[in-house]
């Protein structure tokens, strides 16, 4: 099965990089969270009720609509790489939807990805009052734009996992969350300095180096 | 176009789509009212949260659209729309947005309608509650108050997308195939709210409502009221209007027309047409006292003669005129435009304060072309720069302005035999041509061939109106007036002396 891969691109002021990732994540979780399963007898189950909140952003002209779940957003919140980011520089982050197959002891289960968004980032750095104004305005239209993609993306009705029975709901869902169960998703982010090199592939060369020897 | 769906599947799609069509209503009429929406999320379920989604139920709204529907569902050539527009405190109105629940032809058979089809249905209203924020009159909606509110009016039918100005834009919500037809959710929205960019700047009641579809005729009257989004008065503060997401600044001039773009001459044209019996009073302001042209007209120009002008009586409405009399030649202004002719005549003018007020008609004609013109009035004498005419206002002979060294001009005494006979002016019949008018040609420009040529240009704009400042009466006065309060302006600026040379300072 091939991951669907989207990939946006945004421009932002530093203070503006968290309100846009999260108006980003949101709006695609708002899409990929149900209800929580309730399994009944006989193979049937119920969904819970998903509520939405509207939510201003601070240094951005732009409100999103994300779910009414605080442990989401703290979850999302907690993404640190979110809020480094000094100067120029260029970031990358991906929100993977994945499942989960089971595989026999000792192999750890496999993750299969469905669906990639990746958010590549560009932070500006503004000198003056009247240019963060004008980047407010600017980028809260960006960001409708990419709620625009993300939305027709979403209504193209293209591969979901499969409704699982109630043994294997843990494997497409997370049902870790109290009000909502959003699909099993992951994280991930780099971040590349203004010299262009990537901090984690670097890392990431380094390890799989030592590991060959 | 029926499938094999069976009718318990059949009930069930129509419940689903009426539900939809409820809550798609409810979505786009709570997301204008001006105020963030917070619903709950909710682990067990509820029987009453249709598509698994916590939508609060305004009961007005589901009355109207209730209303709409009228039992009936969005099928193939009847879409539910959701009209959402601004009215401002001063009564003016304007489409924003037309969101759009319509259905087409195209099935998808296979589906399942009680699974497939709900869930698909649950995402369109998520992708909904996201694209409401999105659109333009989302920050319209979030700062109304006095100033302006949003009004939402739902119908059943045909689209109407006349209401949205030029170059609207369009956004597809989404789509989800059922058996008996694909539903489809989209948005168009104005771009264009150059009417809002001007009730930003202007406090006064405009004297012309300035709308931008004010002249658009609606196809389909409005048969539903509208109704205003404000439903919870929130106490929004009123803001300013936030800018369009275009940014486009259009600011409405109501500017005199001073002419219309020359036309090419209609030599033929009846004369009645073309005139324009223009009275004046005393003390009338225009913007150009010296050409009033009716717009529309072709090639001709209507001007009216005022009364007979003294110098002291500067700032009423003059018109010059031709008053070619006892030989004294008619002299043509520099602009010897085609299309005006403002000449004028002192002699003539000066004797009779004639109150006749008739109109001249001036075609155009070329240079040197003896050409069959309209009467010509000769009544008042009128003079540019009559202020700067020595007062016994000697002829303009001498004048380089009013009459150029070059003119050949043929002068007739035109006084008595083009005489019109009525108010009317421009009576055919004048046979008279010995009055030519020299065709304005500025070099390195071509004419006849653009409406507004460079030489057009140059005539219209060749006979300024006076400065008011100029005008011996009330210039005068308040030259008096200025030299008055000259010493105690020396006097403050004596004291800021410093300032001044610190401010020197700083540019050196």
């Amino acid at each position: 099965m091939n991951c669907r891969s989207e990939v946006l691109e945004v421009s932002v002021e530093g203070r503006q990089v968290e309100e846009a990732m999260l108006a980003v994540l949101h709006t695609v979780l708002l899409h990929r969270s149900t209800g929580k399963f309730h399994y009944k007898k006989e193979g049937t189950y119920s969904i819970g009720t998903v509520g939405t909140q509207d939510v201003d952003c601070d240094f951005i002209d732009f409100t999103y609509v994300r779910v009414s779940s605080e442990e989401l957003d703290r979850a999302l919140r907690k993404v640190d790489a979110l809020r480094n980011s000094g100067g120029d520089g260029l970031g990358q982050m991906s929100l993977e939807f994945y499942q989960k197959k089971k595989s026999r002891w000792p192999f750890s289960d496999e993750c299969i990805p469905w669906e990639v968004w990746t958010v590549k980032v560009h932070v500006v750095a503004l000198a003056t009052e009247q240019e963060r104004q004008i980047c407010r305005e600017k980028v809260g239209e960006k960001l409708c734009e990419k709620i625009i993609n993300i939305v027709e993306v979403m209504n193209r009705h293209e591969y979901l996992p499969k409704m699982p029975t109630q043994s294997e709901v843990d494997n497409v869902f997370d049902t870790g969350l109290r009000d909502v169960q959003p699909y099993l998703y992951k994280i991930s982010f780099q971040i590349t300095d203004a010299l262009g090199t990537s901090v984690t592939t670097t890392m990431r060369r380094l390890i799989k180096d030592t590991l060959a020897l | 176009m029926e499938t094999d769906l069976n009718s318990q599947d059949r009930k069930d799609l129509d419940k689903f789509i009426k539900f939809f069509a409820l809550k798609t209503v409810q979505v786009i009429v709570q997301a204008r009212l001006g105020e963030k929406i917070c619903t709950r999320s909710s682990s067990s379920p509820t029987g009453s949260d249709w598509f698994n989604l916590a939508i609060k139920d305004i009961p007005e709204v589901t009355h109207e659209a209730k209303k709409a529907l009228a039992g009936q569902l969005p099928a193939v050539g009847r879409s539910m729309c959701v009209e959402i527009s601004l009215k401002t405190s001063e009564g003016d109105s304007m489409e924003l947005e037309i969101w759009c629940l319509e259905m087409n032809e195209k099935c998808d058979k296979e589906i399942k309608v009680s699974y497939t089809v709900y869930n698909r249905l649950s995402l369109l209203l998520k992708s909904l509650l996201a694209i409401t924020r999105v659109t333009p009159a989302y920050r319209l909606s979030r700062k109304q108050g006095h100033e302006y509110v949003i009004l939402y009016r739902i119908y059943f039918g045909e689209v109407q997308l006349n209401g949205l100005g030029e170059g609207f834009q369009t956004v597809r919500v989404g789509t989800v195939g059922t058996p008996v037809g694909t539903i489809t959710l989209s948005c168009a929205y104005r771009i264009n709210l150059a009417f809002m960019s001007t009730r930003q700047f202007e406090r006064t009641p405009p004297i012309m409502g300035i709308i931008i579809d004010h002249f658009v005729d609606r196809p389909y009257p409005s048969s539903s009221p509208m109704h205003p989004c404000n439903y919870r008065t929130a106490g929004e503060d009123t803001g300013v209007i936030y800018p369009s997401v275009e940014d486009s600044q259009e600011v409405c001039t109501t500017s005199f027309s001073t002419s219309p773009p020359s036309q090419p001459a209609a030599l033929g044209v009846g004369s009645a047409d073309l005139a324009y019996p223009v009275v004046f009073a005393a003390g009338l302001n225009a913007t150009h006292p010296h050409q009033l042209m009716v717009p529309g007209k072709e090639g001709g120009v209507p001007l009216a003669s005022n009364q007979p002008v003294h110098g002291a009586q500067a700032d009423q409405e003059r018109l010059a005129t031709c008053t070619p009399s006892d030989g004294t030649h008619c002299a043509a202004t520099p602009s010897s435009s085609e299309d005006t002719e403002t000449v004028s005549n002192s002699s003539e003018g000066r004797a009779s304060p004639h109150d006749v007020l008739e109109t001249i008609f001036v075609r155009k004609v070329g240079a040197f072309v003896n050409k069959p013109i309209n009467q010509v009035t000769l009544t008042s004498l009128d003079i540019p720069f009559a202020m700067f005419a020595p007062k016994n206002l000697e002829l303009e002979d001498t004048d380089p302005m009013v009459n150029p060294p070059d003119s050949p001009q043929t002068e007739s005494p035109l006084q008595g035999s083009l005489h019109s006979d009525g108010s009317s002016g421009g009576s055919s019949g004048n046979t008279h041509d010995d009055f030519v008018m020299i065709d304005f040609k500025p070099a390195f420009s071509k004419d006849d061939i653009l409406p507004m040529d460079l030489g057009t240009f140059y005539r219209e704009f060749q006979n300024p109106p006076q400065l008011s400042s100029l005008s011996i009466d009330i210039g005068a006065q308040s030259m008096a007036e200025d030299l008055d309060s000259l010493p105690e302006k020396l006097a403050v600026h004596e004291k800021n002396v410093r300032e001044f040379d610190a401010f020197v300072e700083t540019l050196q």
